[in-house]
């Protein structure tokens, strides 16, 4: 049984639900024990590090710090999430080479009661865990329901193999981890070209044209390849390509239907789990076709149903038709 | 008011490269100081720890060997065995109550005759102030007798 | 070397002493008379008769100086002070040895250097003085009369690798009248030129310019061409070296084939040929590797034929006029006795999937250099039409990209010399073959040899576009129409100041020269060594570029860098010079400073075996002693200074010389 410290972040509980629940689902079929950061924060995205140093980097530590105190037979802290693998590895690293900077932080940590010493607990990335701790032969051998057929594109992102602090990844450019797992899989893998190519982070927010033109470039170039669905291993990846892939089709006129998932899903699936319990559904762009090519039905989503409190409001009624009732629960 | 302590080092170099490093401080007029005297050998793989001995014994306060940076050996990789030498003899004699400073290893390829110099200096300084060695003899300052011819008894 | 009875040298009992001025130099700083008389007076117990101090020791009247006092008092040990013994030692050991003396009874201590141009205190320095040059005194009482050895030189040579370098090296002594072993581990002579098209800056054609040379080697009655052979083992020293090579089975009888090649006709069996047509073409399992291989017999590619792995077919045996397919013919070893060696076993090309940016090995339509010499070669897989990895389309935009794994701290560090002028040949044959645009990626323009620029010049008039930047990704993700189906090559323009995307149909990545994966061992096995790159490391890199280390091993051509053909052609003819040289002189004459084992003191505990990288040292089992080969041993004295039991002595270092050396520098407080 491997086990490790989980450091979750902020998304698997919100828009990366599904990442959640698809890597509970499998670890046990994995054997990895996962025991989760107490208390833990926000990592501070990628905002906080742009304007101001010392918070920001003892905001992250501070998680460090517990989860050194909670290290007994592993000092291992796996994040699943990019950009929190980034600031842990980055709070890791630069408190290390720069004496002051983990001095002063350690000042801050040390008005809570805690104290992080640099170079005391290994980060990982979940992928990088799974696929040189777990090893792809385990992985190989839990698939029950390989994914023949279905023509996967591994999307990385950018955060994850650079600036890789610790040489862990097979290259920086075009690192072939993701496609490993997916082939252990049974999956097609498209031979993706933009597999670290940015999917715009933030600029969704700050300057959406550019992130529209990035989604497009990465969407577009996983469409010409054929691929039925696409992968990644962050949530920010995964929302911005899933829940901005309307808009952008909007930006540019095109019509692009790519549905994007985590491969912890992807792997819950090959494992022969239900769907719905690996959080497919709850996509937006629909994985539903891409999941038929290998024999998997998905329930239709369903529109949640509105709770509506006190009495209802006038309906607003055009002309004289009908317009049919939003269903509303009692 | 005593005279300022003047430590009397041996140096050993390498034919090859710190001799020639030693050549090179003096074309270049390099000045250091003239508390070392010069020993040439072919290689610092040629280091008998027994020359160390000798000087100590003989009155010097502190001995520098130098040769080629390890990988440049004019002999490949002798320069390897020197410094294999060298850590066991410093502990040797450490267990015979000399300072592990007296004794220090510096390499210094042909072109570094600056760096050579430097080195030197800061040796002089290193055994000045760890004093005068006087290491005792129990017959004074012996000269050197060649080994008897061996007997074969058949 | 057994115990020989040793007599022991008489100690030399009359020494002279001689201090240099060498005109302010030493004189300005250290008191050189009080020294002389110091001498005299102090080392008198000691044996010195004269001590002397005179302005310049080293000119022809300081010499005469110790010639006449050796002939007038008879000396036998001779001391001077003065400056360093890498500038004069032999000047004053001559001097010694015109006057009767033997040459080795004189020492050179160094006053110059180490005192009077290093020291300001005045006093100090003199005495300092007067200690080295007692250390001198008391080690010339233990210097022996060594006499140099001379080892006589076998003429034969040994050239390893058939490569341009090499054949010039064999040639050059072939044609002088000794004989040459030329071994090569391909079936054919010719190496990496064999597979180019053109060569810079005249564009001639390789093969045209290189076949006369192979035909020469071939049949050249001074050569003996062992091609599909390797080197397995040298032992030995200078002028007496013995080689074991194995010459590999090639299934084909040599006397009885007359190269007529329908063997290769009838062979069923196609493969791709990764070497000669670097995995863009095909050859059969039977095989020569081109149509001018010298020589022409063919070879059996074992590890793919049909007999050898299911024991059917034999269709060259069947089909063969002369019977000169020999399933049967096994590996034969054998020794060769040479006096010299020359290493040309040039270079490797740098494995471009490394750079994964670039998109080799993923992008069908990246090639590397010697991708594209295949593919413009008229004898190669395509005739020489250049198109694309389909085999038909010709290229209508075509981007060349240089320094690949070059002058790049993730691969390597170093400049490959050539890619520059390789990259401009590409340019023009591209364009004179097919029209397309072409655009070269750079980041320096490296044309420094005769009429190199001017072809530089030649090729921008041709319209070629030239764009300085470091390539920084080559990809086929169209972010824009034009850009789809191409492959896009994303740059920093430093010209223009912006980054661009130049969609393109083909690149060519001038990718670098690299050692052989098996230098190391090579180096090794030949006793010479390599720098930290792997390339075999040469004498002096300025004044000594064909000798190594070792006597007797020369390097030509890639084997020691990156160089083009015509330095690689100048270097196996230096190297074939200089061991013309050593075979004219019939015998080489050996420092005497070597290590020699005392075999009644030696226990046989062969710690010293395995410190010597020589090889000088082996151990005589019948004796349980161990013995050193004077001839291979380089005097570096490590063995002497291993020896718990003082078995070994090291001539001209010896442990009383030293010993006494440290006594006499201590003498002085």
């Amino acid at each position: 049984m491997n086990e490790y410290i989980l450091y979750p972040g902020c998304s698997m509980e919100g828009s990366a639900k599904a990442y959640n629940d698809s890597l509970m689902a499998i670890k046990d079929t994995l054997g990895i024990g996962l025991h989760e950061v107490e208390d833990w924060n926000c990592c501070g995205a990628t905002e906080y590090l742009s304007i101001n140093l010392i918070p920001a980097y003892s905001l992250i530590a501070r998680n460090l710090a517990i989860a050194s105190k909670q290290a007994n037979s592993t000092r291992t802290v796996v994040a699943p999430c990019s950009a929190c693998y980034l600031n842990l590895s980055k709070a890791d690293y630069y408190m290390d080479e720069r004496p002051t900077l983990g001095q002063k932080v350690n000042e801050a940590l040390a008005a809570g009661g805690l104290h992080y010493e640099p170079g005391s607990l290994e980060i990982r990335h979940l992928l990088e865990v799974l696929v040189y701790d777990v090893g792809l032969d385990t992985i190989k051998s839990k698939v029950v329901r390989p994914l023949t057929g279905l023509r996967v594109a591994p999307y990385l992102g950018c955060m994850v193999p650079r600036p890789d602090y610790y040489n862990r990844w097979s290259d920086h450019e075009h690192p072939t981890e993701l496609d490993e797992v997916l082939k252990a899989l049974g999956a097609e893998v498209i031979d993706f070209p933009l597999k670290t190519t940015c999917c715009g982070g933030h600029m969704t927010q700050i300057g959406p044209e550019t992130a529209y033109e990035l989604i497009r470039r990465l969407v577009s170039s996983a469409d010409n390849y054929q691929a039925d669905i696409m992968t990644t291993v962050c949530p920010m990846c995964q929302m911005n390509l899933d829940a901005y892939q309307a808009e952008t089709n909007r930006h540019f006129g095109t019509h692009y239907q790519m549905p994007i998932v985590f491969f912890t899903q992807l792997m819950g699936l090959a494992f022969g789990m239900d769907a719905k319990e690996l959080g497919f559904g709850l996509e937006v762009v629909s994985a539903k076709k891409a999941l038929e090519r290998i024999g998997v039905e998905l329930p239709e989503t369903q529109a949640p149903k509105k709770k509506v409190e006190g009495l209802p409001m006038p309906q607003r009624r055009l002309k004289k038709t009908a317009t049919p009732q939003q269903e509303v629960e009692a | 008011m005593s005279e300022k302590f003047e430590p009397t080092i041996i140096g050993f170099t390498c034919n090859w490269c710190s001799y020639r490093a030693a050549d090179l401080a003096g074309t270049a007029r390099v000045k250091y100081p003239p508390n070392v005297r010069l020993v040439r050998l072919m290689c610092s793989g040629r280091m008998d720890p027994t020359f160390v001995m000798k000087a100590l014994a003989g009155g010097a306060d502190g001995v520098m060997i130098t040769g080629c940076h390890p990988g440049e050996c004019h002999y490949i990789d002798q320069n390897y065995k020197a410094l294999r030498r060298f850590l066991l003899l410093r502990r040797t004699l450490a267990g015979l109550g000399i300072e592990p400073g007296r004794v220090k290893l510096v390499w210094a390829s042909a072109a570094e005759g600056v760096h050579l110099a430097a080195e030197i200096t800061k040796l002089v300084e290193e055994i000045r102030a760890l004093g005068p060695l006087d290491w005792p003899t129990w017959n004074g300052h012996e000269e050197h007798q060649p080994e008897p011819a061996l007997e074969v008894t058949a | 070397m057994s115990a020989e009875e040793k007599t022991p040298n008489k100690k030399p009992e009359k020494i002279g002493v001689y201090v240099c001025h060498c005109g302010s130099n030493i004189a300005g700083i250290v008191d050189v008379e009080n020294v002389a008389k110091w001498a005299g007076e102090e080392l008198a117990h000691k044996g010195v008769v004269i001590a002397r101090d005179y302005k310049f020791m080293c000119s022809s009247l300081g010499q005469e100086l110790i010639e006449k006092d050796i002939k007038e008092f008879g000396l036998d040990g001779v001391v001077v002070a003065a400056c360093s013994p890498h500038l004069h030692e032999k000047t004053f050991r001559t001097a010694t040895e015109k006057a009767g003396l033997n040459p080795y009874m004189c020492e050179l201590v160094s006053i110059r250097e180490q005192v009077s141009w290093v020291h300001t205190d005045k006093v100090a320095a003199t005495e300092k003085s007067k200690a080295i040059l007692s250390g001198g005194v008391h080690r010339v009482l233990y210097d022996e009369p060594l006499q140099e050895m001379k080892v006589p030189i076998n003429p034969n040579t040994l050239v390893v690798g058939g490569g341009i370098a090499g054949i010039q090296a064999a040639l050059e002594i072939a044609n002088a009248g000794f004989h040459v072993y030329l071994v090569e581990r391909e079936p054919s002579i010719g190496g990496h030129m064999a597979q180019f098209d053109k060569t810079f800056p005249t564009l001639d054609c390789s093969a045209c310019i290189l076949t006369p040379r192979m035909v020469e080697a071939g049949t050249h009655p001074n050569i003996t061409l062992l091609t599909w052979s390797e080197v397995e083992s040298v032992s030995g020293y200078v002028g007496n070296f013995n080689a074991t090579i194995r010459k590999k089975a090639r299934y084909v009888n040599e006397d009885l084939c007359t190269g007529c090649a329908v063997c290769i006709e009838k062979c069923p069996k196609k493969i791709i040929d990764d070497i000669y047509e670097a995995g863009l073409g095909y050859r059969k399992v039977v095989y020569t590797p081109f149509a001018q291989a010298v020589p022409k017999y063919p070879v059996i590619d074992r590890e793919n034929c049909t007999y050898f792995q299911k024991g059917t077919c034999k269709a060259c045996e069947k089909f063969c006029p002369t019977d000169a397919i020999d399933f049967n013919q096994e590996d034969e070893l054998f020794n060769i006795e040479i006096g010299n060696i020359i290493l040309a076993t040039g270079y490797d090309l740098f494995d471009a999937r490394k750079v994964t940016n670039y998109g080799y090995g993923r992008l069908a339509n990246v090639f590397n250099s010697l991708e594209f010499e295949r593919l413009s070669n008229a004898a190669g897989p395509t005739n020489g039409n250049i198109v694309l990895r389909d085999g038909k389309t010709t290229p209508k935009t075509v981007g060349i990209i240089h320094c690949v794994g070059s002058r790049d701290r993730n691969f390597n560090n170093y400049c490959s010399t050539i890619c520059c002028m390789q990259s401009l040949k590409f340019a023009h044959l591209v364009k004179e073959r097919t029209g397309a645009e072409v655009y070269e990626f750079y980041i320096d323009m490296r044309t420094a040899a005769k009429s190199y620029d001017e072809f530089y010049q030649r090729v921008l008039e041709e319209g070629t576009l030239m764009v300085r930047g470091k390539v920084a990704e080559v990809t086929d993700a169209a972010r824009q129409p034009h850009e789809e189906g191409k492959l896009i090559i994303q740059v920093e323009d430093t010209f223009a100041g912006k980054q661009r995307r130049i969609p393109v149909d083909m690149v060519i990545l001038s990718n670098g020269m690299e050692p052989r994966s098996d230098a190391k061992e090579t180096a090794k096995k030949f006793g010479i060594s390599c720098s930290a790159d792997s390339w075999f490391i040469e004498k002096h890199p300025k004044l000594d570029p064909v000798s190594t280390m070792t006597e007797g091993v020369m390097i030509a051509g890639c084997a020691s860098g990156p160089k083009d053909i015509p330095t690689s052609v100048a270097q196996g003819a230096a190297a074939a010079a200089r061991v013309l040289d050593k075979i004219l002189q019939k015998e080489v004459a050996l420092e005497p400073i070597r290590a020699t084992v005392d075999e009644i003191k030696c226990s046989g505990c062969r710690i010293c075996n395995n410190l010597c990288p020589f090889n000088a040292i082996s151990f005589i089992d019948d004796l349980a002693v161990t013995r050193i080969n004077p001839a291979l041993c380089q005097g570096c004295g490590t063995c002497v200074a291993a020896c718990p039991a003082g078995a070994i002595s090291g001539t001209g270092f010896s442990n009383e010389q030293i010993l006494a050396q440290i006594d006499g520098l201590l003498m002085v407080a």
